[in-house]
């Protein structure tokens, strides 16, 4: 029974979003304690102090000290503090209830662990195991997903778990595997300071990771050289060299119509490209129809501007290319990826200092969340579920037989059909909120009205979880301790500041409470973060995700520890204790456990592979019913699905609500002035929100912002098109159109802007 | 303990990316009142994504404290004009008329003129003010002169300006750029046609044929 159990409303009015109640004012007086730790928001993973009294989180301080951002914060860094003692905290476990107000009521833990463990092992026996799924997230630690891994295949016996990283990473990840045999940014981003071009394909760095630019400008002042591939003027591409307007979902066109001009004029390094590499033979293959013209009508991107990309890219002796969702979130989101790697891999540029490549995460864990064996394929240390060794090696690591390991699973979207079709009928989310955050989001929400049974972990009851049976008290970032591993491949760790307040628990203190409960409590016996630490550390051990040599110590003494990191020389075998972890991958006669020494690649010939890098239109691509662009992102004071921003106050107030950004050429033609009402309409549905008119657009593309829910959610219009290598959504572009609406849509008397 | 002489504030209005995290940041510095000192503005919306953030220059001879009927703002000896001191400010708004920075601002419901102290509180502690701190962009910053000119070869700091007749000379600096300002792009259109086109910023508040207003200034 998962419909939501009274009228939404009446939900909100009762759990929230409310707004943080502390505004801070002069009296909040001395911390009793300084916690080092670091942010709960993006993947950039600003180390942060936070100031503690009476085990209440009252401020921050800047930590100056931790390299990677020097005491930098964005302002949801800055008011991240002000999500602790707030009051839509949920300090029980709640039990959907029509006739408690707001539809929930409080229940004693030990109860709701015996509910949810009651109709867990029910469905299970009447319909096997598979009819039982689990959803995690990369905002959790890397101890958790490994245990959540591991809860799924060893206790639950199921193959149903994904995560939310899969509408995050894994176009970008895919690409790195294919190309490099490994996943991992491949420089520290002090790299970019001193390099001659900083390319950023796709990434809105200002709002999305404001850190990083002031790697950009700083890079900038000694000389740099930056372009900007974006549909809008980011507040990066304002002032950079060379601007790309790129139409939505035309990347893959855009670098193979780059590379063409770089393979004419000479400007690829082919002595790096014999050595180190397979496959540019077909790559160029491939470009040789990308002429400049065809390149510049299908991506409209002027011919003049290719060739400048060309010129500047190509000559370059040193350079360093970025992308994030903005190529990644689409149907062709893998090729489009391996599109930058080919340009890359051409210009031989990489394997050294001031020559890098990376993708920019998204969530805090979005590099150690996709490593330990939370995705539907995977096993810790980015083992892969269908392979035999791997499958044998976790199996001795976890004291279980190798068969009872489940085989893969399917992507988070898929279990989503699956609910639908009545396969999953039972659901266990942490860190996910598909209702708002997957595409096509009305069919999320019928979906999650057909599961049988249906439980939440979380801290604040999030906009998915009002469809569930049971929310069970999850904890707060700063209530926990544990590792992620940051943007650069560096594993930092999480210190606790405060306790859980009520019965709020650690989010791997409920795994074990279910599995122990389910009477398997077998694996999940762990006393502490650092002992799931320990045995992951193992598990790891052999994989290219290998995190062995990297203990807690070792990340404090070092702030922070690049994997992979060996307990062992993986060449000789030697313990090597005071392994100082990689910074930089791919470095001359470098040596790998895939490679053993034939190359700096994770391949066993150790080279890289030039893949082709394929361009395919979009799905519901604009059209003559839908004839504009519709593409989405984020706004720099919210996060993900707004369960924690939409709560803190300052931040509401620096972006209130979602508008829709065009330019004024079009506004002008659909007669919209600037904050008027207007009406967005895709084959899905159509959100009705206030204009914001700007030049910075492209005119033929509308921006809305995803952060919030219900009839402002950007994901109702969006379509459930997926990449078929990584699954991603294609976020970033579908067909649109756009009317002036009549008046103001009745959300707008109801709902306070957060909500 | 006086702020050191030796460290300075430099703004880089070209680095500014609008994240309000100096807004944000300014609110919780414990002299503040919950309040940010901060102006962060978008010069235009419509027409770029340039913000400017206005923080207080610090001026030798602040314009504000010399109309203040009152004398409730003071300049001390390390050369940071304070904020209105509480029971003498008498809420006027002369030194908001009368800045010529625009920096002063009054909060009615406390009856008091507040701006940037430069965190008095932390600065003349030895820590950087918290904008400074957190900016992102480092669009702020805080530190040395010898470090801002290795860290910012392109552009020089000026400390003096000119608002017709009066020559201020103030204890923060801009960073004006060497040589010919950065083209900025503020309109997608521009950069989507074959033809290449101007990009220089033709934005109501500095047209392209206006005069370099540093130009007389002293370097």
């Amino acid at each position: 029974m998962a419909t939501i159990p009274v009228d939404d409303l009446e939900i909100t009015r009762a759990f929230g979003p409310h707004l943080s109640a502390s505004i801070r004012g002069p009296a909040s007086g001395e911390p009793d304690k300084l916690v080092k730790t670091h942010c709960c928001f993006c993947g950039q993973q600003c180390g942060i102090q936070l100031k503690v009294r009476n085990n209440e989180v009252i401020g921050f301080e800047p930590w100056e000290e931790f390299p990677f951002n020097r005491g930098m914060l964005c302002p949801k860094g800055v008011k991240r503090y002000l999500q602790g003692s707030h009051p839509d905290r949920l300090l029980t476990a709640v039990r959907r209830d029509p006739a408690a107000p707001g539809g929930f009521r409080a229940m004693p833990y030990a109860e709701a662990i015996a509910l949810a463990a009651r109709e867990i092992a029910r469905l299970q026996k009447e319909h096997g195991p598979g009819a039982v799924g689990v959803l995690g997230g990369a905002s959790l630690t890397t101890e958790k997903t490994y245990l959540l891994g591991k809860f799924a295949r060893v206790c639950l016996k199921t193959p149903y778990i994904d995560y939310n990283g899969r509408l995050c990473m894994v176009s970008a990840g895919a690409a790195n595997k294919k190309a490099f045999g490994i996943d991992r940014t491949t420089n520290p981003w002090s790299d970019m300071v001193g390099t001659e071009v900083i390319w950023v394909a796709g990434s809105n760095v200002a709002e999305c990771s404001p850190i990083t630019t002031n790697y950009i400008w700083q890079a900038r002042e000694m000389g740099a050289k930056v372009i900007v591939q974006d549909p809008r003027i980011t507040p990066v591409a304002r002032t950079c060299d060379l601007y790309l307007p790129v139409k939505p979902g035309r990347d893959a066109a855009l670098f193979a119509g780059v590379l063409q001009i770089m393979i004419e004029k000479g400007w690829v390094d082919r002595d790096f490209i014999d050595a180190h590499t397979v496959g540019f033979d077909k790559v160029e293959e491939y470009c040789a129809q990308w002429t400049p013209a065809r390149t510049a009508e299908v991506t409209g991107v002027p011919e003049r501007s290719l060739r400048a990309a060309a010129e500047m890219w190509g000559t370059a002796k040193s350079s360093f290319l970025f992308h994030a969702r903005g190529i990644e979130h689409h149907s062709n989101g893998v090729q489009n990826s391996l599109g930058t790697i080919n340009l890359v891999l051409a210009s031989g540029r990489i394997g050294k200092p001031k020559c890098g490549y990376g993708t920019i995460v998204g969530q805090a864990n979005g590099q150690g969340g996709r490593e330990h064996g939370q995705k539907c394929d995977q096993l810790p240390g980015w083992r892969d579920i269908s392979n035999p060794e791997h499958r044998k090696y976790i199996a001795s690591v976890w004291g279980v037989e190798e068969a009872s390991i489940p085989g893969p699973g399917v992507d988070a979207y898929e279990m989503f059909r699956k609910i639908d079709a009545g396969e999953i009928k039972g659901l266990i989310s942490i860190c996910f909120n598909p209702k708002i955050s997957l595409p096509d989001n009305e069919f999320i929400a019928r979906a999650l009205e057909k599961l049988e049974f249906y439980v939440a972990i979380d801290f604040f009851l999030n906009d998915s979880a009002r469809h569930a049976d049971l929310i069970l008290p999850g904890s707060l970032q700063e209530e926990d301790e544990g590792t992620v591993t940051q943007v650069e491949g560096r594993v930092i760790k999480i210190n606790e500041a405060v306790q859980c307040p009520g019965e709020a628990k650690r989010d791997w203190v409920i795994i074990q409470d279910l599995a122990a409960a389910l009477g398997r409590p077998h694996g999940f016996t762990f006393g502490s973060a650092r002992e799931i630490f320990e045995e992951l550390r193992v598990a790891s051990k052999g994989g290219v995700a290998d995190y062995s040599g990297i203990t807690y110590e070792k990340i404090e003494q070092q702030m922070g520890v690049f994997w992979p990191c060996y307990s062992h020389d993986p060449e000789t075998g030697a313990p090597t204790p005071d392994h100082p972890g990689t910074p930089r991958l791919f470095e001359p006669g470098s040596y790998n456990p895939v490679a053993k020494g034939a190359g700096p690649f994770y391949f066993p010939d150790g080279r890289a592979r030039f893949n082709v890098a394929d361009y395919r239109a979009p799905v519901d691509d604009a059209s003559e019913d839908y004839p504009l662009f519709l593409t989405t992102g984020r706004v720099v004071s919210q996060f993900l699905s707004g369960t924690q921003t939409r709560r803190i106050g300052p931040l509401v107030k620096q972006y209130p609500e979602p508008r829709i950004e065009m330019h004024p050429r079009l506004a002008e033609k659909l007669g919209i002035a600037d904050k008027e009402w207007a009406t967005c309409e895709t084959r899905r549905g159509e959100i009705t929100l206030r204009a914001m008119v700007v030049t910075t657009i492209r005119p033929d593309t509308v921006f809305v912002p995803y952060h919030w829910p219900g009839d402002k959610s950007a994901n109702r219009l969006t379509v459930a098109a997926q990449d078929p290598i990584s699954k991603i959504p294609q976020y970033k572009v579908c067909g649109c159109r756009v009317r002036k609406a009549a008046g103001p849509p009745p959300y707008a008397a109801t709902h306070e802007a957060q909500q | 303990m006086p702020v050191p002489a030796h460290l300075e504030f430099f703004i880089d209005p070209s680095r500014c990316i609008g994240c309000q995290a100096c807004v944000q940041a300014c609110s919780e510095c414990d002299t503040h009142r919950g309040e940010s000192m901060i102006h962060l503005e978008y010069v235009d919306r419509s027409s770029s994504v340039q913000t400017v953030p206005v923080v207080c220059m610090h001026c030798e001879q602040p314009t504000c404290a010399e109309v203040c009927p009152a004398d409730a703002i003071k300049r001390t000896a390390d050369g940071v004009v304070q904020s209105a001191r509480k029971p003498r400010c008498i809420a006027c708004g002369n030194c908001v008329v009368a800045c010529p920075f625009g920096v002063p601002e009054l909060y009615l419901d406390q009856q008091i003129m507040m701006k940037c102290d430069m965190c008095y509180d932390r600065s003349s502690a030895g820590k950087r003010p918290m904008c400074t701190t957190v900016c992102p962009s480092q669009a702020l910053f805080f530190g040395t002169r010898e470090q801002i000119l290795a860290l910012r070869p392109q552009s020089t700091p000026v400390n003096r300006f000119r608002f017709g007749d009066q020559t201020i000379t103030t204890r923060v600096s801009m960073m004006a750029p060497k040589g010919v300002a950065r083209d900025v792009i503020v309109d997608v259109v521009a950069a989507m046609d074959e033809r290449a086109r101007g990009r220089t910023v033709r934005l109501p508040v500095l047209g392209a044929d206006a005069a370099d207003p540093f130009a007389d200034v002293e370097v």
